[in-house]
C-alpha cells in the first residue's frame, strides 16, 4: 500500500512541477541556512573538553589594593604575578596550569627561513595532561623543568611543518627572540574551540568574540622560562599600578596571568574555593588587597558561558535563519494545502469508493514527506554551500565549519520532521473532505 | 468599499489558508524592518567618522627588534622612510584608527583618584605623526615644542598635554570650558590644551556606540619607549606606490625586525579590513530579505491561484449578473490587501517584540516607526504585485463558464 501512495505521490508531484519544485526550494532554502548557522552555532558553543570539563575550574580573586578606585562586582579576569604564584605553589589541586600568552619572535638557527612572528604560551607541565593535549613526537617537560626554568619547549604542529617541515624535530633548538630553547615534543593538530584557557575579557568584548576560536600558540615553554626569554613584550588584562619596564609585569600592579585547577570531586571543589576565601582573606589581612570576599572559582563551561564566548554576530544569523525556516514553512503548508484541496474532487470519489480517511491521511502525508526528502537533500546541500562560504569569511572560526556527523543526522531529521509538520496541518485538512459535496460538483 | 463585506465572508470560509498567508506576512514584517534596521545600524558604523586624513595616510607596524634599541630602529625608520620619494612625513605613533586598541585607559578628573568615570583610548605620537592625522583643530592650541614630553614607564610622559575628542569634553565636563583641565589615569597626569573635532577609537564597534569617539593624543617623544608603529603621510595619488616601496625598503633599513602585515596598510585598506565583517553581515542581511520577498511573493501567487481556480464558477455567474472585469481584478486586489493588511497589525507586534528581544542582547535602540511604515508599504506592494497574475486570470474568466456544468 505504502509502494502504492508513494507511486502516485510521485505522479502528483510530477503533475505540477512549478509548484512542486517550488516547495522544494523552499524547504530546501529555509534548511540550508538554519542548518548552516546552527553548525556553526553548534561548533562554536560546544564543549572544547567533553568529559573532562567539569572537573577543570578557573581561580580568580581580586587583586587590587586600590580601595573605591573602580566598581568591583565580579574579580578581573586574570591574577596578578604574587596572587598566581602564591596558589600555584601551594598545590592544592589535583592538577594545576599557570598560563599566559604572549607574541614572540621566533626562529630556528638551523633553518633558512626569515624570522617571524609567533605567539608563545608559558605555562606549566600539568598543561598538557589537564587540558588532553595529544603529542605526536616526545612529550611534556617535567615539574621539575618548571622549578629550574629549564630552556625546553613544545612547539605545534603547525610550527613543526612550517620549520621543519613536519619530520620529528624533538631535540632541536628553537630560537625565542634572542634566546635558544631545545625541543622536548611536538603536538598533533590540536584546535580547541574556543581556545578555552587563554579566554578572558568577553563582558568588555561587545560581543566580538570571534578571536577566542583563534588557533593555540605555536610554542610552549616552562612559565619562568616564558617570562626570561620574552622579558618586556607580556600584555596586562588590566593595572591598577603603571609597570615599571614595560612589558615586564613581574611584581607589578597588574592583572595578567591565568590559573586553572583541576579538582576530581565535589570535596576538593569545596576545599578549593574555602582555600581561595582564606587566601584573600590572609592578603587582606596583610594589607595587600582590598576585596576578601570577591573571588571565583568557576568551572570549564561556566567560564566559557560567563565570557559569552559565542560571537554576536553567529547568534543574529541563527536567529535570523531559524525565522526564515519558520516562513518557509508556513509557505510551504499553505501551497500543501492548496495542492491537497485543489484534488477534492478526486478525493472525493476515493472516499466514495471506501477509501478510509486514515488512507487518504496517510497518502497525503506521504506526498508531503517526499516533498520533505527531497528539499531535505536540497538542504543539506545547501548546508554544504553555506558552509563553504562561511570558510570564506574573514574570521578566527573559518577553518572550523564542517558538517559532523551528528549535524548531519539533524538536517534530515529537521527535513523530515520540517516537512511532516509541514504536511500534517493540510493532510488532515484533506481527509476531512466530505465526498458527498465533492461528487455533487463533478 | 462596499466589495469588503463579501470578501470578509468569503475569506471565513478559508481560515486556514487567510490565517497562513496572514502569518507568513506578519513574520516576514518583522523580520523585514528588523533586518533593515540592522543593516542601516551596520552601515552607519562601517561609515564613522575617523577624524584623520585616511587617504594621505598609511600604517606600518614593526615587532620583533630589540626594546633596549627602539631609539635607534624609531631614527632608522624615519630617516629611511623619509628618503623614499613623494614621502611628506613619518611619525611615531601607538596605533592608528581601524589599528589594534592598544591604549585603553580609565580616566578621572578626581584628584584623590578614587572614582574612575570614563575609558578613554589614547593615541600617543610625537609631533610628526600629529601633522600627518591633520586633526581638526576646535578648540584651544595644538601643542608647541615644548608639549612633547618624554614618556614614562613605557605608557605616557608624567605630566603629559594632550588633545582630546569634542564628544569626550562634552561628557567629562558637561556645559564647561574643557581647555586648561586636569585628569588622572593612576598617577599620571594630563591636561587638556586642545579640542578637535573627531578622532575615533581604533576598535570603534568594540565600545557602545556613545563612546566610539572618546579618544585623546597624547603628545610625547619616543625615546626608547615607544616604536614599532610609524604613521606615514603621502600624497594620495602617490599612497599605494609610496608604501610599496615603504614595504621593500624595510629589510634595508632594519634587516631584524619583522613586519606585522595584519597591522599594516593603507588607512583606506584599514579600515576595509576593520569592516569586512560587517560588510558580509550586511549581505547576509540583503540576501535573507530578497529570499524573504520571493517566498512570500510565491506563497501569495500560489494561494491566490488557487483560490481563482475555485471560484471559476462563482466569478462566472458575477461576470453574467454584470459585474466588469474590473469587478472581479478589484475582487481578489481588495483580498489581498485585506490580508496583507491583518498580517500587517499582526507583524507589527512581532516586530516591536524582536526589537525588544535585540535590544537586550545587541546594541540596538528603539525601532523608529518610519520603518515600520516603509516595511508596511513594501509588504502592500509585494502583496498586489503578487495577485496580480492570478486576478488578471480571474478577471478573464468568460461568463459562460456559469452555464457549464452547473
Amino acid at each position: 500500500m505504502l509502494s502504492y501512495y508513494f507511486h502516485l505521490a510521485i505522479r502528483s508531484l510530477r503533475h505540477n512541477k512549478v509548484l512542486t519544485g517550488l516547495m522544494v526550494l523552499a524547504i530546501a532554502v529555509g534548511i540550508g541556512a538554519s542548518m548552516t548557522t546552527l553548525t556553526v552555532m553548534h561548533l562554536l558553543s560546544g564543549n572544547p573538553l567533553p568529559g573532562k570539563s567539569d572537573v577543570l575550574f578557573y581561580a580568580q580573586v581580586d587583586p587590587n589594593p586600590n580601595g573605591a578606585a573602580s566598581r568591583h562586582q565580579e574579580p578581573p579576569d586574570k591574577l596578578d604575578y604574587q596572587s598566581a604564584i602564591d596558589l600555584w605553589s601551594k598545590h592544592n589541586a589535583d592538577r594545576q596550569a599557570l598560563v599566559v600568552e604572549s607574541p614572540v619572535k621566533l626562529s630556528a638557527p638551523d633553518v633558512k627561513r626569515p624570522p617571524s612572528m609567533g605567539m608563545l604560551m608559558s605555562t606549566t607541565a600539568d598543561f598538557f595532561t589537564m587540558f588532553d593535549v595529544p603529542f605526536q613526537y616526545g612529550g611534556s617537560w617535567t615539574g621539575e623543568d618548571d622549578a629550574r626554568r629549564s630552556r625546553v619547549a613544545v612547539i605545534s604542529s603547525e610550527l613543526n611543518d612550517r620549520l621543519y617541515g613536519g619530520v620529528n624535530s624533538v631535540g632541536r633548538t628553537l630560537r625565542l627572540r634572542n634566546d635558544d630553547v631545545r625541543i622536548v615534543g611536538v603536538l598533533k593538530p590540536w584546535r580547541p574551540a574556543p581556545q578555552f584557557y587563554d579566554v578572558a575579557g568577553g563582558r568588555f568584548s561587545q560581543g566580538q568574540t570571534a578571536d577566542y576560536y583563534a588557533k593555540p600558540e605555536d610554542a610552549f615553554t616552562p612559565f619562568y622560562t616564558g617570562l626570561e626569554v620574552n622579558d618586556g613584550h607580556f600584555e596586562q588584562f588590566n593595572c591598577w599600578d603603571a609597570p615599571k619596564v614595560p612589558g615586564h609585569l613581574m611584581g607589578a600592579g597588574c592583572e595578567w596571568i591565568g590559573l586553572w585547577v583541576e579538582l576530581d570531586s565535589k570535596a576538593k571543589v569545596t576545599s578549593y574555593r574555602s582555600f581561595l576565601a582564606n587566601y584573600a582573606a590572609q592578603q587582606k589581612a596583610l594589607g595587600r588587597i582590598s576585596y576578601a570576599d570577591n573571588t571565583r572559582l568557576r568551572d570549564l563551561m561556566d567560564w566559557l558561558q560567563f565570557n559569552q564566548v559565542v560571537p554576536s554576530d553567529v547568534r543574529l544569523q541563527a536567529w535570523l535563519a531559524l525565522s526564515f525556516l519558520v516562513i518557509c514553512l508556513c509557505n510551504t503548508v499553505g501551497l500543501l494545502l492548496v495542492k491537497f484541496l485543489r484534488r477534492s474532487g478526486e478525493i472525493g470519489i476515493r472516499r466514495a469508493l471506501g477509501a478510509s480517511r486514515r488512507q487518504i491521511f496517510a497518502q497525503c502525508l506521504i506526498e508531503a514527506s517526499v516533498i520533505g526528502v527531497f528539499g531535505g537533500a536540497g538542504g543539506w546541500l545547501l548546508t554544504l554551500v553555506g558552509l563553504g562560504l562561511v570558510r570564506r569569511q574573514p574570521v578566527a572560526y573559518a577553518d572550523l565549519a564542517h558538517l559532523d556527523v551528528s549535524m548531519f543526522g539533524l538536517t534530515f531529521l529537521l527535513a523530515v520532521l520540517v516537512s511532516a509538520f509541514a504536511g500534517t496541518l493540510p493532510a488532515l485538512r484533506a481527509s476531512r473532505i466530505a465526498p458527498a459535496l465533492q461528487l455533487k460538483t463533478l | 468599499m462596499m466589495q469588503i463585506r463579501p470578501i470578509l465572508a468569503a475569506l471565513r470560509r478559508h481560515r486556514i489558508a487567510t490565517f497562513l498567508i496572514a502569518l507568513e506576512i506578519a513574520l516576514a514584517c518583522a523580520v523585514l524592518c528588523n533586518a533593515c534596521f540592522l543593516i542601516v545600524n551596520r552601515i552607519h558604523a562601517m561609515h564613522v567618522v575617523s577624524g584623520v586624513d585616511e587617504k594621505s595616510l598609511a600604517y606600518l607596524v614593526l615587532d620583533g627588534y630589540d626594546r633596549g634599541r627602539t631609539n635607534d630602529l624609531n631614527a632608522r625608520i624615519i630617516a629611511g622612510l623619509s628618503a623614499i620619494p613623494g614621502v611628506k612625513g613619518v611619525g611615531v605613533l601607538n596605533t592608528i584608527p581601524f589599528g589594534d586598541n592598544s591604549s585603553i585607559n580609565g580616566i578621572t578628573i578626581d584628584p584623590a583618584r578614587q572614582r574612575y568615570s570614563h575609558e578613554i583610548n589614547t593615541y600617543i605620537g610625537d609631533a610628526a605623526s600629529l601633522r600627518a592625522l591633520n586633526l581638526r583643530l576646535v578648540a584651544g592650541r595644538m601643542p608647541t615644542t615644548d608639549d612633547y614630553r618624554s614618556i614614562a614607564n613605557g605608557f605616557v610622559p608624567r605630566d603629559s598635554m594632550v588633545l582630546i575628542t569634542r564628544s569626550l569634553a562634552d561628557s567629562v565636563w558637561p556645559g564647561e570650558n574643557p581647555l586648561g583641565k586636569d585628569f588622572w589615569c593612576i598617577d599620571f597626569h594630563f591636561r587638556v590644551i586642545g579640542v578637535v573635532d573627531h578622532l575615533t577609537i581604533p576598535e570603534p564597534e568594540s565600545r557602545a556606540a556613545a563612546g566610539r569617539d572618546f579618544s585623546a593624543f597624547v603628545a610625547a617623544t619616543p625615546g626608547n619607549e615607544m616604536g614599532g608603529g610609524y604613521v606615514i603621510q603621502a600624497d594620495p595619488r602617490e599612497l599605494p606606490r609610496v608604501f610599496r616601496e615603504v614595504m621593500l625598503a624595510i629589510p634595508k633599513i632594519a634587516p631584524e625586525v619583522v613586519v606585522d602585515h595584519d597591522g599594516s596598510g593603507l588607512l583606506s585598506d584599514l579600515r576595509e579590513r576593520y569592516f569586512l565583517n560587517d560588510r558580509a553581515m550586511v549581505g547576509i542581511l540583503l540576501g535573507v530579505i530578497a529570499a524573504l520577498m520571493l517566498v512570500t511573493a510565491l506563497g501569495i501567487v500560489g494561494l491566490a491561484s488557487f483560490w481563482v481556480q475555485q471560484r471559476r464558477k462563482q466569478i462566472g455567474i458575477r461576470r453574467a449578473i454584470g459585474a466588469t472585469r474590473g469587478d472581479v481584478l478589484r475582487y481578489f486586489q481588495i483580498e489581498n490587501f485585506l490580508i496583507v493588511t491583518m498580517g500587517i497589525l499582526f507583524g507589527v507586534l512581532l516586530a516591536y517584540t524582536l526589537n525588544l528581544v535585540l535590544m537586550k542582547a545587541y546594541e540596538v535602540t528603539h525601532l523608529p516607526a518610519a520603518y515600520l511604515v516603509t516595511s508596511a508599504i513594501v509588504l502592500w506592494l509585494l502583496g498586489q504585485l503578487a495577485v496580480l497574475g492570478p486576478a488578471l486570470r480571474a478577471a478573464a474568466v468568460p461568463p459562460v463558464v456559469a452555464t457549464r456544468s452547473v
